[in-house]
């Protein structure tokens, strides 16, 4: 194929998949959540069960009024929201969802190094967003946005080096490539410190303490309206769907299933991340909010030591089979 | 086991469609607030432009004083990110042949020293909110 018409199609569809797949599972926590609390959720717009009503959302976001206020740091103020939502557009590239070289969106040689280091930048929004709003609640979530990424980068960053050293690489494709079924076991624990790490960057419930609604508005994000208020939606299901696709690539196996990996791979990467976003809307459900020093606790004495473990564990058995 | 040279140029080509798929996220940003510019109505009034606090008027001002609690995390956070960035290129190699047993016994090593640090800020009483 032509090299430029080649890189246009792969842009478009990682382009496609940034809007589309946030808004599916934006849906789908609408009906989820609903049905696990007895009630019927979204039914109108649209028709059918109420698929439309992100569409409708939308529509309505665009044509709000967008509020700056008057002491906020205009420009830092309306630049947050991009600088939330487009480091999750960049991950999503980077993310293989089938196998071989086709089926990924830029074969990115230090992937895992890519990833986490971009994801890292999504936070900076957040941070912008609190300061430049001048709104004390939007400072006090803007602090509290920071020290939990401080407390969850770590055993994020320790349990992705766990996998890297697991497969040799830090290629996503070659840890693909260097997958047998029993990592899965082998790499449980950096697998769960690695999702809990990622929900808590992403400050989704039990992790919103940056955003606690009934004790300081809604966090750095107060101040918004509109577009903006949207963009911020838009990057917290991004980010959703980027943590779980990353989960599934790096720890369930990406295309890798007991039957068909080589046609339907990428289905496979799809469902596996289907059930992750159905955890994550899950854990929003059934667990109320942490407290901010149980939040700091659970990341230094829990899950930074777990990580460490893993890493114990995988050197061990890493140096013992080869 | 020698790699090819690879040409730095090369190298980043990788890169260009990351490069591209930013300049694609600038401008659906872009054209998005463009277009809410052109759809939205702009009728400011000085309530409206006047900081939220939950309804009533805003007392002092926006930027308050506030205790940052956690900073000695920040510093924890700072030592343990820089060590553990060390972890991705050793991971690489470290069960390549030839290391095997050595690196095993570094990495525990480095392992130990993390540990000790935790286990120091622990009993310092620095994990816990104060």
């Amino acid at each position: 194929m032509n090299d430029a018409l080649d890189v246009a199609v792969r842009l478009l569809l990682v382009f496609a998949a940034f809007l589309v797949l946030p808004l599916v599972v934006g849906q789908t926590e609408h009906k989820v959540m609903a049905h696990m609390q007895g009630r019927l959720g979204p039914m109108y717009a649209g028709g059918f069960h109420g698929w439309a009503q992100l569409v409708a959302d939308g529509v309505k976001f665009a044509q709000k009024e967008d509020v700056v206020p008057k002491d906020a740091d205009r420009r830092v103020f309306q630049l947050a929201p991009a600088v939330a939502l487009l480091p999750y557009l960049l991950v999503l590239v980077a993310i293989p969802v089938g196998p071989g070289d086709g089926a990924v969106g830029a074969l990115v040689d230090a992937g895992i190094f890519f990833v986490l280091a971009v994801m890292g930048v999504g936070v900076l929004g957040s941070l912008m967003a609190g300061w430049a709003s001048a709104n004390k609640f939007s400072l006090l979530g803007g602090l509290r946005t920071a020290a939990q990424l401080l407390a969850y980068e770590l055993p994020m960053l320790l349990a992705a080096a766990s996998v890297a050293m697991a497969a040799g690489t830090v290629s996503l494709t070659g840890v693909l490539d260097a997958f047998a079924w029993w990592w899965v076991p082998w790499q449980i624990v950096g697998a769960l410190v690695f999702f809990v790490a990622g929900l808590a960057e992403l400050q989704r419930p039990p992790f919103d303490m940056p955003v606690a609604d009934s004790e300081i508005i809604f966090g750095a994000y107060t101040e918004y309206t509109g577009l903006r208020f949207a963009l911020f939606l838009l990057a917290e299901y991004a980010g959703i769907v980027v943590l779980c696709g990353l989960t599934t690539v790096l720890f369930l196996g990406g295309w890798h299933g007991p039957w068909g990996a080589d046609g339907l791979g990428w289905l496979w990467t799809l469902l596996k991340t289907a059930v992750l976003a159905f955890v994550v809307i899950w854990l929003r459900v059934s667990y109320p909010r942490l407290r901010e020093d149980q939040l700091q606790k659970l990341a230094w004495t829990t899950l930074v030591p777990l990580a460490l473990a893993q890493i114990a564990l995988t050197g061990i058995v890493k140096v013992a089979i080869s | 086991m020698r790699e090819p040279t690879v040409i730095a140029a090369d190298y980043f080509d990788t890169y260009s469609v990351v490069g591209l798929l930013a300049v694609v996220g600038v401008l659906f940003v872009a054209v998005a607030f463009g277009a809410g510019r052109l759809l939205r109505p702009v009728v400011p009034t000085p309530e409206k432009l006047l900081t939220y606090e939950c309804g009533v008027d805003p007392v002092g001002e926006g930027w308050a004083h506030t205790q940052v609690r956690y900073y000695v995390y920040a510093f924890l956070y700072v030592i343990f990110a820089v060590d553990s960035i060390f972890l991705f290129p050793w991971a690489t190699v470290f069960a390549a042949p030839g290391y095997g047993a050595t690196t095993l016994v570094e990495m525990f090593v480095f392992l130990g020293f993390l540990a000790v640090g935790l286990l120091y800020a622990y009993k310092k009483g620095v994990l816990a909110w104060t």
